[in-house]
């Protein structure tokens, strides 16, 4: 059906049909907290999409990608990794100052990370057991998220973060959209997808009904459970996913473990790892 | 696949013109123009030239190129069958991208979509329209037709209520409906700011002093889910019937046509059965928490 | 609505050379494995996609198939709440498994579709239709509990139905054109699971005479070398495919031995839904069972995913990078998300017992007055795929036995 305009516009649309304004490129930049760079290695990995990006916005910082700096302010700023020292502190603030829009991206910037182990246990212990000189190491106690610090405008999770998820928050970013990603459990992903659930018609262990979607269904589609790389859904409920777990035959410990790794900082993980130890 | 846009009969009024009730028909923006600090109308025509037709208490999904659909109730006069006007806040993405458009622009229109307020049923009866808020949107057109038609029904009330004096919405035309000697309007506000000399207070309490005969009444209400709940009570407690008494409810929507689920309201759809209720078939529902 | 449909029938015979046939709805015949072979070569041959059983991860779903070969072939399974298991079944049988976690929905009403798209046109822009290609499905093993699940969706989704717009009852012409080509081969399920409770929902494992389908198998089991399949005509179309196979005449022995099967099933229903649940629900809105089954729920909408009536979708607004093109999305949705209610600050069902009770009142009880007609079907996916195994009978029965 074709639904265009037939009419030449009025008076007051001005110029000639087909011109369309361009918009200013953004000035994009993108910061590293602790973390090991994989979120950021996703934005290069968009390959053939990437060059598409680079052509709509103007690259002001990204260490990961070019030596070139162009001072803030920023419109939009992608933040990858999680609190972890003082300085880290001073800087996001500082960041969040420049920037008019703050996305961060990944599980540590968006949980803590892999490295919010240390929020359960104490940090001095593990410092004395990696470094020769633990009396160089001056770090916080814990690991947090970017929002526990300054206003976020978006997070968008993941350990890595999906490309395709990271193109999508681009595009919505400067189109003035709201992203389309779901905030559903992994199974509705499964689901929609075709795979089989592997926790129904095999016993293996899933995360995948407490999991934020978003992955593509990687482990459930190769035999595998998930572990939570998304990290919680918006409505878990890991108590009850513990029970059925444990009748699984996983032991407490166990179930401790799965939902105390690379989200383990994040609420309900958290909550129901800590109702394990 | 492209094929011309079917011509409907003439008993639908139906905007979305082809075979797919999801495709938008495209209307082009008259006019954009301020009514509060967060809240604007906008006038639209359509582009193929066809008739604007709806109901007091229908709406529309109008959809913004590239950015999302949004469902707007209609406020413009049923009467006028070449230009329709919406009056919405600017909250969310797409509210905010049509508050942003310029004369010229094209948005995607679908609809007239849902119930209306019925005022046939009212003929010969006193007239009460309680609104809250962005609420005197919707029922505006209804205000509108009873206008045009003022002799159908006994005495007209307008009770508005609003926060503050500087949201009270379209405060000229109240002011115009008011210097009539045929129409009682009343207005009030939670919060009194600058030099207000007007009422203080919820509008439940115009309610109690408005100048209508409950036995003999049809009220019309809309406004946020609470302040409905009050007012239902407020003119119940003067004697007005309950199945004299409509409601204008609001769910997320995402089709209007009946299709995505999202605005099932205990068996009712309110994008079909809806937005408008009659009280007595709705106190149910209404009284769940969370339904 | 049955398949004999006006629009189906034009679809057809597209698809068919203007033939004639003798054998009227109606009929029963019999074939044996070369004559379901010689079924599958024929439907490809006058262009349908056979779609149909297959095992994959540990699963019977529903593929695309294109030969006997292809279907589970001596597979069973053993089903309960939250656990599934392939099992092996008799020798070289053809239908023994029953309904796993796929459902013909995501044929007629896939998980994601393009459902326009639009580009910049000076101020405004113009909408173009996606080519709908999707092929006329020929749906192989529709056991009879999906066949009621497809006509329930028929009625959402407006198949058979004329719009009133004024009276905003609307079809989705996707939806229509892809029923309308559809082929229906049903196929009588030999056995009941566990999960199953379709008697209780006004179903019967077997096929009933008019229920729409085309074509309709009663597998009796490999024996002594012999695998044979009664086959009942439901339509015309079905007719003018039979017509091609070779069969013979079902013979009294064979009618007892189908009705005998059907008896089996019938008695081997492992659950049951408490028969006036759609008048309970409504009165035990505020009941405590709501909060103890929400202990349980994991708010994941497996079963909305599942379930092969379920037609809740999202509508999304998507565009290129530079914003000149951009598209219409449509895609399965779910109750149990916390978005689904949303609206302007908030979401109306924040609570995981308000989500729970919305799906089981809307599916058991709602349905009825929308559609006139329960909006379940008994299929029990619902309880097997639930990764924690909640019950819908067993929670209708605790709201009805302990409620108002």
């Amino acid at each position: 059906m074709t639904v265009t305009k037939k009419k030449a516009p009025s008076k007051s649309t001005g110029k000639a049909n087909g011109s369309i304004k361009r918009r200013a490129k953004p000035k994009i930049a993108v910061w590293k907290f602790a973390s090991c760079d994989g979120c950021q290695l996703s934005l290069l990995g968009c390959e053939d999409d990437l060059l598409d990006v680079v052509g709509e916005i103007e690259i002001a910082y990204f260490l990961e990608a070019t030596t070139t700096v162009v001072k803030g302010p920023y419109d939009i700023s992608f933040v990858e990794g999680s609190i972890t020292t003082d300085h880290d502190v001073h800087r996001i603030r500082k960041i969040r100052q420049q920037s008019k829009k703050l996305i961060t991206i990944g599980a540590c910037a968006t949980s803590g990370g892999i490295q919010a182990l240390r929020n359960f246990a104490d940090v001095d212990d593990y410092i004395r057991a990696v470094y020769a000189r633990p009396d160089f190491i001056t770090t916080l106690r814990t690991s947090t998220p970017i929002q526990e610090h300054v206003p976020v405008d978006y997070e968008l999770r993941g350990c890595p973060i999906n490309k395709a998820e990271l193109l999508e928050v681009i595009n919505a970013t400067l189109n003035n959209r709201v992203p389309n990603i779901a905030h559903t459990s992994q199974c509705v992903e499964c689901k929609k997808k075709g795979t089989v659930c592997l926790m129904v018609a095999k016993g293996i262990p899933c995360l995948g009904p407490v999991t934020h979607t978003g992955c593509g269904n990687l482990c459930p589609s190769t035999d595998r459970g998930c572990f939570g790389c998304f990290g919680p859904s918006e409505a878990p409920n890991g108590a009850s996913l513990g029970r059925q777990l444990e009748k699984l035959g996983m032991t407490k410990r166990e179930v401790r473990d799965f939902f105390r790794s690379y989200n383990a900082n994040a609420g309900a993980f958290r909550k129901t790892s800590e109702a394990y130890d | 696949m492209r094929h011309a846009i079917k011509k409907k009969e003439a008993s639908c009024a139906c905007y979305s013109g082809g075979a797919d009730p999801m495709h938008p028909r495209p209307f082009r923006v008259l006019e954009i123009w301020k009514e509060l600090s967060d809240t604007f109308s906008m006038s639209l025509t359509p582009e193929d030239g066809g008739p604007v037709i709806f109901a007091p208490g229908q709406f529309n999904m109008l959809y913004v190129f590239g950015i999302g659909e949004v469902p707007i109730s209609v406020s413009g006069d049923p009467t006028n069958r070449s230009v329709l006007i919406h009056t919405t806040r600017a909250v969310g993405n797409v509210s905010k991208a049509l508050d942003s458009l310029k004369a010229g622009a094209i948005v995607g229109v679908r609809g007239p979509y849902g119930s209306e307020w019925p005022l046939a049923v009212a003929e010969g009866t006193d007239l009460v329209f309680v609104a809250g808020g962005i609420g005197l949107a919707p029922l505006r057109p209804a205000i509108y037709q009873a206008m045009a038609e003022r002799h159908k029904y006994g005495n007209i009330a307008v009770l508005y209520g609003a926060r503050t004096p500087e949201d009270i919405l379209f405060s000229k035309e109240l002011l115009r409906w008011k210097a009539r000697f045929d129409i009682d309007v009343q207005v009030t506000v939670d919060r009194a700011t600058g030099n207000w000399q007007g009422r203080v207070g919820l509008v439940t309490k115009l309610i109690q002093s408005g100048g209508f005969d409950p036995m003999n009444a049809t009220a019309y209400t809309c406004g946020p889910e609470v302040m409905m709940r009050h007012v239902v009570d407020s003119l119940h407690e003067r004697g007005v019937p309950l199945d004299h008494i409509y409601l204008s409810m609001e769910r997320n929507m995402k089709c209007a046509v009946g299709f995505c689920g999202h605005c099932q309201w205990g068996a009712s759809f309110i994008c079909r059965d809806g937005p408008v209720f009659r009280y007595d078939k709705i106190v149910d529902t209404l009284n769940v928490r969370e339904l | 609505m049955t398949s004999s449909h006006g629009a189906v029938g034009q679809a057809h015979s597209k698809a068919h050379s203007a033939k004639e046939t003798s054998i009227p709805v109606g009929t029963k015949v019999v074939i044996d494995e070369a004559g379901l072979s010689a079924l599958f070569s024929r439907l490809i041959k006058i262009g349908y996609q056979p779609i149909g059983p297959k095992v994959r991860d540990g699963a019977v779903v529903y593929e695309e198939i294109s030969s006997p070969s292809d279907l589970p072939v001596g597979f069973s399974d053993e089903q309960e709440g939250g656990k599934y298991r392939l099992v092996p079944g008799t020798k070289g049988s053809f239908f023994e498994y029953l309904v796993g976690p796929t459902s013909w929905k995501k044929f007629l009403f896939p998980p994601r579709h393009k459902m326009w798209s639009a580009d910049r046109d000076g101020k405004g822009f113009t909408v173009e239709n996606p080519t709908d290609d999707a092929p006329a499905y020929a749906f192989i093993g529709v056991r009879s509990c999906e066949l009621n699940a497809m006509k329930i969706q028929d009625k959402v989704f407006g198949f058979g139905r004329e719009d009133k717009c004024g009276a905003g009852i609307f079809s989705d012409p996707g939806y229509v054109a892809r029923r309308s080509k559809a082929l229906i081969i049903g196929v009588n399920c030999s056995r009941a699971g566990k999960t199953c409770f379709c008697s209780s929902m006004g179903g019967d494992p077997h096929m009933k005479e008019g229920q729409g389908y085309d074509l309709t198998l009663t597998e009796f089991a490999p024996s002594n070398g012999k695998h044979e399949f009664m086959m009942e005509v439901g339509s015309e179309r079905g007719a003018l495919i039979l017509d091609l196979l070779p069969h013979r005449e079902a013979r009294s022995a064979d009618v007892s031995m189908a009705d005998s099967q059907a008896r089996k099933a019938r008695g081997e229903m492992g659950r049951k839904m408490v028969p006036d649940v759609k008048d309970v629900l409504p009165r035990n809105l505020r009941h405590q069972r709501w909060d103890e089954v929400a202990e349980r729920c994991l708010s994941c909408a497996n079963c909305t995913m599942v379930c092969p009536t379920c037609f809740c979708s999202t509508v999304n607004d998507t565009t290129d990078l530079k914003g000149d093109h951009a598209e219409r999305w449509r895609s399965w949705d779910s109750c149990f998300s916390i978005d689904f209610s949303y609206i302007h600050g908030g979401a109306i069902r924040r609570e995981t017992k308000s989500r729970y009770r919305q799906w089981m009142t809307h599916k058991l009880s709602n349905w009825h007055e929308q559609y006139g007609t329960s909006g379940c079907v008994g299929c029990g996916r619902c309880i097997t795929w639930c990764p924690v195994g909640i019950d819908i009978t067993e929670e209708a029965k605790a709201i009805k036995n302990t409620g108002e």
